[in-house]
């Protein structure tokens, strides 16, 4: 199929060595962009690309449309080495990331390349529009994968993280996989490389429509805020249920705002309307494994533990000595929180 | 308009699963099992829309061991009409289960199709989008609020994303998949758990409706996270933090 594509298309005969070299392993990367730069969670799926074999030729799939895509091109371009090449798809069809053009583009770049991975970030971008991909293209996907042993063989979650799950891919080309951002953390990079990886438009005029133009964008509403982003963040401040309100709430942002954590909640605290849903820590709602996680006044539900038990250092505030937080805790305190956070919030070290 | 509403029977979310000692898979054994939660979701949505007078028919579908039986008489008592159910004994990835579906959606011809975002015994979040990609059908994952246009046949769905939520039109037929807001999935009441017994259940093969089962992973083992390692309890927020500070390191 490689071959095929190269002779049909001599202009891009630079690309020859490159596939030819691939033949054991070739991973396309699908990438989100935002305001003209790489998201930092899809680094981790070329993090990730980069595990599967030493010699893994990795091309970025960016799709956008406009000047922002382009800028975001030439930045994927320089951000890691092992990114042999940028494919970019600019089209108003790829305006918002709906599931319906994506699915297409996956379906009409892995013909055309002829990839022996595919891989995406397991954010919602990743889980919405890689299976419908992977059933275009007649293959299983792995879904949030933290370990990769070799080019077929992976480590997942299942039932909620109580077991792992390994499992070894015998279906076709290609092996289509959306992994867990926390397990495959981007280093620093250093120097970006000054030899840019080539880019390239891809060549949408075989682009199948059928099923595009079903689905339409209307808006999207988000909290503006200036904390980390809850899903990278080096420090996660959690409430439950045992906040009791909004108002009350306001005292873990005081205290995350104190560490230059990023906030989290469990569903009993969303559900209650004390914050917005984005914020869901656990088996449905975000997978943290920051460096610190501070929950107060969260029971320790298995669903909730999904998200976070992962975490290096977790401390737990709670009245019941009983809770099951406490049985994964490094650090637990056994009091009300409507003290200890005032407390904390005294006497914790300004950051510098 | 027929809706289609797929359920899963698996371990019930409350018990806390056991590893089996040869590797190679999880207790189910002896284990109370019940209908994955967010399908709960997806036929308490389907019942909501037939009650607004915009479905005429909600048919459960189930695919499984003969057992599953019993989770699509749950659905029929919380409000089904009829249920159909694919006897297979082998387990069944989402691709096949999604292939299955496409031949029924042929047979029924449903003007949409609700399932639960994911199940939560494998956890992989991919049979909505699958099915709704086989069928060309748009999809509305993650859904939080579904209303349906009666004139324009549209449905404006309402998706979790990480950044928000993201407000999206779909034209239908289409494939909503549900996210824990959507709903409170209702009881089912014993006279309504009685008058389920004599709903229909109707019986297919994967043969009779040519779907070859197959399974692209092999599992080669199935293991115990690492356990975390015993914590302390601590007796003020002073030595809390001196444990974070000079113990951890982390603050």
């Amino acid at each position: 199929m490689a071959c095929r594509f190269i002779l049909q298309n001599p202009s891009k005969r630079k690309l020859l060595h490159s596939t030819f070299a691939s033949r054991s392993a070739s991973t396309l990367v699908l990438a989100e962009h935002e305001g003209g730069s790489i998201k930092a969670q899809s680094l981790s799926a070329v993090v990730a690309a980069n595990s599967i074999s030493r010699d893994n030729p990795v091309s970025l799939l960016l799709a956008g449309s406009g000047s922002s895509l382009q800028q975001a091109a030439e930045k994927a371009a320089t951000c890691h080495p092992c990114i042999s090449q940028v494919l970019v798809a600019d089209s108003d069809k790829f305006a918002y990331p709906l599931a319906e053009p994506w699915g297409k583009l996956i379906q009409l770049v892995q013909l055309k390349g002829g990839y022996s991975h595919v891989i995406a970030t397991s954010s919602s971008f990743g889980k919405n529009i890689l299976p419908r991909a992977a059933a275009l293209l007649d293959v299983s996907p792995v879904t949030d994968v933290v370990e990769i042993n070799g080019p077929n063989q992976f480590i997942r979650p299942i039932y909620a993280g109580n077991a792992l799950c390994t499992v070894r891919y015998t279906g076709a080309s290609p092996c289509m996989l959306s992994v867990r951002s926390t397990s495959f953390p981007v280093p620093p990079l250093g120097d970006s490389k000054s030899d840019g990886a080539s880019i390239s438009e891809v060549d949408l005029s075989t682009l199948d429509e059928e099923s595009i133009g079903k689905s339409r964008f209307i808006k999207l509403s988000s909290e503006e805020t200036d904390r980390p982003d809850l899903g990278s963040a080096r420090v996660v401040v959690t409430g439950g249920r045992a906040l009791k309100s909004a108002e009350n709430f306001k005292m873990i942002e005081k205290l995350a705002e104190k560490l230059g954590a990023a906030v989290g909640a469990t569903r009993a605290a969303v559900d209650a309307g004390f914050v917005p849903n984005e914020l869901q820590v656990g088996q449905t709602g975000k997978i943290v494994a920051p460096e610190l996680y501070m929950a107060f006044g969260v029971s320790g539900a298995i669903q909730h533990l999904a998200g976070m038990k992962d975490s290096k250092v977790i401390v737990a505030v709670n009245k019941d000595a009983d809770a099951p937080i406490f049985q994964v805790a490094d650090y637990g305190l056994v009091g009300d929180l409507f003290e200890a956070i005032p407390d904390l919030l005294e006497k914790l070290p300004e950051k510098k | 308009m027929k809706i289609m509403v797929a359920v899963k029977r698996v371990v019930d979310y409350a018990v806390k699963i056991r590893v089996r000692p040869d590797k190679n898979g999880v207790e189910t054994q002896n284990v109370k099992m019940s209908m994955n939660p967010f399908c709960e979701i997806a036929l308490e949505e389907a019942l909501k829309i037939k009650e607004s007078g915009f479905a005429k028919e909600v048919v459960a579908v189930s695919m499984g061991p003969s057992n599953c039986v019993d989770t699509l008489r749950t659905g029929l008592a919380m409000g089904a009409d009829r249920a159909i159910h694919v006897e297979a004994s082998r387990d069944l990835v989402p691709l096949t289960v999604a292939k299955l579906l496409k031949k029924l959606v042929e047979v029924e011809n449903p003007g949409l199709l609700i399932l639960g975002k994911q199940a939560i015994d494998d956890d992989c979040n991919q049979t909505g989008q699958m099915i709704a990609g086989l069928l060309g059908w748009p999809q509305g994952t993650f859904a939080s609020k579904v209303v349906l246009d009666k004139e324009k046949h549209t449905a404006s769905v309402d998706r979790e994303v990480d950044g928000g939520l993201e407000t999206l039109c779909l034209d239908l037929p289409a494939v909503i998949t549900t996210d824990l807001r959507l709903n409170q999935p209702r009881y089912a009441t014993l006279p309504n758990i009685m008058k389920a017994k004599s709903k229909p259940i109707k019986k297919y093969t994967p043969e009779e409706l040519n779907v070859e089962i197959k399974s692209d992973f092999e599992v080669v083992q199935v293991t115990e996270p690492p356990k975390r390692k015993a914590g302390v309890i601590l007796s003020s927020v002073d030595e809390l933090i001196d444990k974070l500070k000079n113990e951890a390191h982390v603050i």
